[in-house]
């Protein structure tokens, strides 16, 4: 992999000037994104960038590239660590990071579990998902960051369609779905007093496809896990999970080899692969053009259990 | 392909919902699990058929009251269109919500209910589309069905509706019968309807041009960050980061900064790291100038005889929006107006507007919220801004509370 700041839109000067003569989604929702992220540039004084090492803050990295090229991102990236995530995404991350020259943060929820003596979900379907807020809350209190840019979109669910792009969180991290402010044009506020802070949303206005169209656009190297290999998983109602130590197994649990990509990377504990060939970008962009299920639905366990799953985890200072 | 946002107002008796489910439906824009997700809630809640309303419910208190609270977005696409929908609530008390949700939108969808025809909420909509300046407005007259697909019916409530927008600024109007429910019109021709001969709503989204809106001609360009990467490579670079609000930007072209109204000639445009010849509105780009001049976050940069209008003082239409203080002549504020915040002081409440009547009221001495008026501002900076119906992206303008920090007005500078 190798990102350079010259190479930052990754395609020919021509290609860009033709382009740009007509007109088209992915150009309107590129910049707006930029804007978005000078806005906090602009507005912040201790921004950061949230990196997960998946597929949308790593579009989020390279709008954040050409934001500010031929100047670095002028913020860090901030990476909470469950102590579950894949080594392909970790590996990424890091190799992300240096090759930008950018600020890696990272911290541990291992860290903040023994610090502060929280207890963890056991049993088998135990994550350490919604324990992250509480790494993410002292993270944004020790660095005293006042916004925190993420890769969520608002496609992706239902209670994500309700929030503003800038969303403000209080002291404590909570997201009040009733006290949003309002987001007129493109003039977005982002005042607040000391303690508070703002969640950013560039890529809000964009679907999974867009995201995976301008990953080709861009010619962005992506974790190998997005692309069809060999694995062994457990298989378990139904899902097909990475057969890893930190999940718990019983005997209803079935130990399977199969060919799968994962469509989204999160924590391995609540993410589901799918069954697939798809070895490259294109391939992969094909079965989700005709794929007849959600991105979540597909892939995340910790959005089913009840309706109002991530509204409550927002409510309570989730990302 | 490009991209259209579209407002749909109405309340949820008019059928709003139903309508963008139903074009989310019809496009194939629904997924399995989403769908499944529809008929498990449906049958909960014993409404018989499946409510396509719930696929813009998000929110708890949504799904509990089965009302829209706030601005809703969904996303679909066709062969010739990618959309964003923009779902506001229609009641009088979240008039704000549908402000926040038109002042984005290129097009809005105007529901009125066939049996009900125009309404005081008929009313209330149109102004809001025609204050925010949306250019392109589809009256869709819903439920159809249930005045038996009549013409006659049809035509009265089109007149009606005619003779309505006549006082407002509606610059391109099409009024459609339809019926969301059994998905009339809507994406398919309906045959329940042979006399009408007009597009379908689905063929008007995909082909009203939404290019020409913009404007095109008054270059201007709000500085919003400035970058200066330091290093020994690019020891004097200063690039100045931002969006294009209107009009084109080309390299050499003749430019004034404002407010200090210095001149200088473009040097350079960027995009990305890359030099590109020229940009146009909605861009975002970083210029560079051929003269060291001092510029920060705020200022502007715009063609050099081509000015806004650069004034301390300004008059605006304004919506309130806040729901727990009132607008006063001698309160103060901070105006953010493009890139630039500058406070201000209500200098007096012209008139308020009826959104019902849209009679002007005299006299008036506060504010509440959802309130419509027009207002006498004083900044405390000098302000280069266009008139709002002219330049969209140059005459708006919010109002925020000093001490709170909440926006608490949409203000269209007049």
């Amino acid at each position: 992999m190798s990102i350079s700041v010259k190479e930052v839109s990754g395609i020919s000067e021509q290609e860009a000037d033709e382009r740009r003569k007509t007109p088209d989604y992915l150009d309107q929702l590129e910049a707006e994104a930029i804007y978005i992220m000078r806005e906090v540039a602009g507005q912040f004084e201790r921004p950061a960038l949230l990196f997960s090492g998946g597929k949308d803050s790593i579009t989020l990295v390279r709008l954040a590239q050409k934001a500010f090229a031929p100047g670095k991102i002028p913020f860090p990236l901030v990476h909470v660590d469950t102590g579950h995530n894949f080594i392909e995404a970790i590996n990424y991350r890091d190799e992300l990071a240096e090759s930008l020259g950018a600020k890696l943060v990272v911290r541990y929820v291992e860290d903040t579990i023994k610090a502060k003596g929280l207890k963890e979900q056991t049993g088998k379907n135990a994550s350490r998902n919604w324990l992250q807020t509480f790494t993410l809350l002292d993270t944004i209190e020790e660095f005293e960051f006042d916004a925190c840019i993420g890769g969520a979109r608002r496609d992706e669910e239902k209670a994500r369609a309700k929030e503003r792009i800038f969303s403000f969180r209080d002291e404590f991290g909570q997201w009040d779905p009733k006290r949003q402010r309002p987001e007129l044009w493109n003039l977005f506020n982002g005042r607040i007093s000391k303690g508070e802070n703002v969640r950013v949303f560039p890529i809000s206005n964009w679907t999974e496809l867009d995201v995976w169209a301008y990953l080709k656009r861009e010619k962005i190297a992506l974790p190998s896990i997005y692309f069809a290999h060999e694995r062994e998983l457990i298989l378990r109602d139904g899902h097909l999970l990475n057969n890893t130590p930190v999940i718990e197994k019983d005997e209803n649990d079935q130990i399977v080899t199969r060919t799968v990509r994962f469509r989204t990377v999160g924590d391995m504990t609540c993410t589901a692969a799918v069954e697939s060939n798809a070895a490259t970008l294109d391939e992969v962009i094909a079965e989700i053009t005709v794929s007849r299920i959600s991105e979540r639905g597909e892939t995340r366990i910790d959005d089913q259990q009840t309706e109002a799953a991530m509204e409550d985890r927002k409510k309570g200072g989730y990302f | 392909m490009d991209l259209l946002r579209f407002i749909t107002a109405g309340s949820v008796d008019d059928g709003k919902s139903t309508l963008i489910g139903r074009l989310l439906y019809d496009t194939k824009n629904i997924l399995a699990d989403q769908m499944e997700a529809i008929e498990r809630a449906s049958k909960s809640r014993n409404v018989g058929e499946i409510d396509l309303a719930l696929l813009t419910d998000g929110l708890r208190s949504e799904r509990e009251q089965g009302i829209t609270i706030d601005v809703a977005y969904k996303y679909f696409q066709t062969p010739s269109r990618k959309f964003i929908s923009i779902d506001a609530p229609g009641h009088i008390q979240y008039t704000r919500n549908m402000v926040t949700g038109a002042s984005n939108a290129d097009l809005a969808i105007i529901l009125v209910d066939a049996r009900h025809g125009v309404v005081e909420q008929t009313r209330r909509h149109s102004l809001i589309a025609s204050m925010l300046g949306i250019p392109h407005v589809i009256v869709a007259i819903n439920k159809m069905d249930l005045i038996g697909n009549s013409e006659d019916g049809y035509l009265q409530i089109a007149q009606a509706y005619k003779e309505l927008a006549e006082k407002l600024n509606i610059k391109d109007l099409t009024i459609i019968p339809v019926s969301a429910l059994n998905g009339d019109n809507i994406v398919d021709r309906s045959e329940n309807m042979p006399w009408y001969t007009g597009e379908t709503l689905l063929t008007m989204l995909e082909t009203v041009n939404v290019l020409k809106d913009q404007n095109q001609d008054d270059a201007r360009f709000a500085v919003q960050y400035v970058i200066r990467p330091q290093t020994e490579e690019l020891h004097d670079y200063r690039g100045y980061a931002g969006r294009i609000q209107s009009g084109t930007f080309k390299k050499g072209d003749a430019v004034k900064v404002l407010p200090s109204e210095q001149e200088s000639k473009i040097a350079k445009i960027e995009f990305g790291g890359n030099e590109i010849d020229s940009a146009s509105v909605l861009e975002s780009v970083t210029i560079l100038l051929e003269d060291d001049i001092d510029i920060s976050r705020g200022d502007s940069i715009v063609s050099l005889n081509n000015s806004p209008v650069i004034s301390q003082d300004l008059e605006a239409i304004v919506c309130w929006m806040d729901d727990k203080k009132t607008l006063k002549a001698g309160n103060k504020y901070v105006l953010q107006h493009g890139t630039s915040r500058s406070r201000c002081s209500v200098r007096d409440i012209e008139y308020q507007i009826d959104i019902n009547s849209y009679e002007k009221l005299d006299e008036v001495e506060s504010l509440k919220l959802n309130d419509v008026a027009r207002i006498v501002l004083r900044t405390a900076q000098p302000i280069a801004y266009d008139p709002y119906q002219k330049n969209r992206a140059n005459g708006a303008a919010i109002l925020i509370d000093e001490t709170s920090n909440v926006t608490v007005g949409a203000c269209m500078i007049e």
